[in-house]
This record gives structure tokens, sequence and C-alpha cells, in this order.
């Protein structure tokens, strides 16, 4: 399946799970480590969208706990970006 | 014709595979109780029509383990005499039960001050909420009423009839100091409060065993 795309300015990154879900990631030319934030937010999605009770699958993710989740990576992704600089 | 050694009966016994080192006897992933509970929670959902009801099925899902738990601690415990004392119970709820459960005592226990008969049992990080997140339109809901319900069943065993509900209340900032057990997720923005009220017999029975 597709891996990546580098386009004018932008650059898309997918990873596609055993199980045929597809986490597809846009970001800037220059971000480095794709792929491993896609595997976290694959490790967040089957904890916080998976195991919770109120979460229908194939509905878009509302939930409050996998939101937060992925700010609090990103967070952590773009402190570390600025220390290797 | 005697035995030299006693055979080891099935109360013994910790669940699970032996072999796997001291460790990990008696102890499931927390991922998958995580997906049971999830679909338990499903499956009485899919059945209710109303928040209080769906509770209510939950709450009586664990007063079946309550009363459980109550008989195989007390019997793994050896203990000559049964808890007749309110505050002895509740200690043994919030240390032995938790502990036993869950691998950690209860954060806290406190008595209101509003009404003599409410006390509340604390917990940090309960596993049943974890991964949940509950949706505005159900916003009543807390998915910790298994919970609640293990803690009536271990009271209604031991003799103490009371009422156990389950609440989310927001923790302030600098009140928990731990770091989070799930180090992936961020930290819980609510902790679970059980409120436990006791009946009126209860308390007169207790007091006049006070004097």
């Amino acid at each position: 399946g597709i891996e990546k795309i580098e386009a004018g300015g932008i650059v898309l990154c997918c990873l596609q799970t055993r199980t045929g879900v597809k986490f597809v990631i846009t970001a800037e030319p220059s971000t480095p480590d794709l792929d491993l934030m896609l595997r976290e937010i694959y490790v967040l999605y089957s904890d916080c969208a998976l195991k919770d009770p109120f979460y229908e699958l194939e509905m878009p993710i509302r939930t409050d706990l996998f939101t937060s989740a992925v700010d609090a990576l990103l967070e952590r992704f773009d402190s570390r970006g600025t220390k290797v600089r | 014709m005697s035995r030299s050694q006693t055979p080891s009966s099935i109360l013994d016994r910790p669940i699970g595979r032996s072999g796997r080192g001291s460790g990990s006897e008696g102890m499931v992933s927390l991922s998958a109780f995580a997906y049971l509970y999830s679909e338990l929670v499903q499956y009485h959902q899919s059945r209710v029509a109303s928040i209080s009801e769906l509770e209510r099925r939950l709450e009586s899902a664990g007063y079946g383990v309550g009363l459980r738990v109550l008989e195989l601690l007390a019997y793994r415990a050896r203990e000559t005499k049964r808890e007749t004392r309110l505050m002895n119970i509740l200690h043994f709820i919030s240390s032995n039960v938790w502990k036993s459960l869950f691998g950690k005592a209860a954060d806290s226990l406190e008595r209101s001050i509003d009404h003599a008969d409410e006390f509340m049992i604390v917990d940090y990080e309960p596993i049943t909420s974890t991964f949940v997140s509950v949706p505005a339109d159900l916003g009543q809901l807390s998915a910790d009423a298994y919970i609640s319900g293990i803690i009536a069943g271990v009271l209604e065993g031991a003799g103490f009839t009371a009422r156990v509900t389950a609440h989310s209340v927001a923790v302030e900032e600098g009140e928990y100091t731990k770091p989070p057990a799930m180090p992936n997720l961020p930290p819980r923005k609510d902790k679970a409060v059980f409120l436990v009220k006791f009946s009126r017999e209860v308390l007169a029975r207790d007091a006049a065993l006070e004097r």
C-alpha cells in the first residue's frame, strides 16, 4: 500500500496495519520520525478508541481521551525536535 | 490411612497459569480486562433505555464479585473472627480487597462531614474507567459502577447494608502527585469517589457495640 507521498510543500505518510486500518498523517517536509509517530498513534488508537465501550467502529473518533493523548504526543515530538536542532 | 501432605484445595491456589514466575500469578493483563469490560458495558447498553438502568446493571454485575471476594479473602487470611465494626470493614475493603483486586490499596478513606452515615473511598486511577471517555449525552454515567457493586457486595456479605454509588470528581491542581500508571496516556482529569451510605440499623448497631 501507500507508504509515503512527497509533493509540493507537503509530506503524506501512511501506516497500514494487518487488520486493514490505515493511519494517514500530513506534515511539513522537514518533519522527522513520521513513521514512529504513526506507530505511537496506532498504540493510542488501540488503547483509547478500541477499549472505550462508547466508541462505535468506523465512526469518527470523538473521545476526549484520544484527542488529548494525541495532543500530548504531538507536544512531546515537537519539544524533542527543537532539542535536536 | 492418612496422607503426609494436605492436598491444596482450589481456594488456596491462585487462578491463572502457574510456572510463569511468582510475580504474575493471579494477574491478568490490563488490556484483556479492558476489552472484556468494554464488551460488558456495550452488552448492557444495547439492552437498557436509561443511564440509571445501565448503572444498576453494572452494579449488580459487580455485586456477585464482591460476595465471592469477601469469602475468598476471609478464607485465605485464616481469620477466626469476622469483622463486626464499621471502621474495620471499611479498612478491610480499602486495603485488602483493593490490593487483591487491583494490586494497590485505595488512595483514601474519608468520612463525610455533613452526614454521619456516609463514607467515601477514593481511587485516583480505577481500572474500569482508564480507557473510557463518556460522551456528552451520557453525562452522569460513571463506568466505575462495577466497582461500587463490588463494594456493595462485600458489605452485604459482611452484614452491613449500604448503598454505594460511584462519582467522578475533578482532580484539583497538585492533589495527585504520583506519575500516571499509563505512561502514554495523559494524566486523568478526574478521580473516582465511591460514596458508601450505611443504613440506620447498621449505625445504631455500631454505636451499641461502641459502648
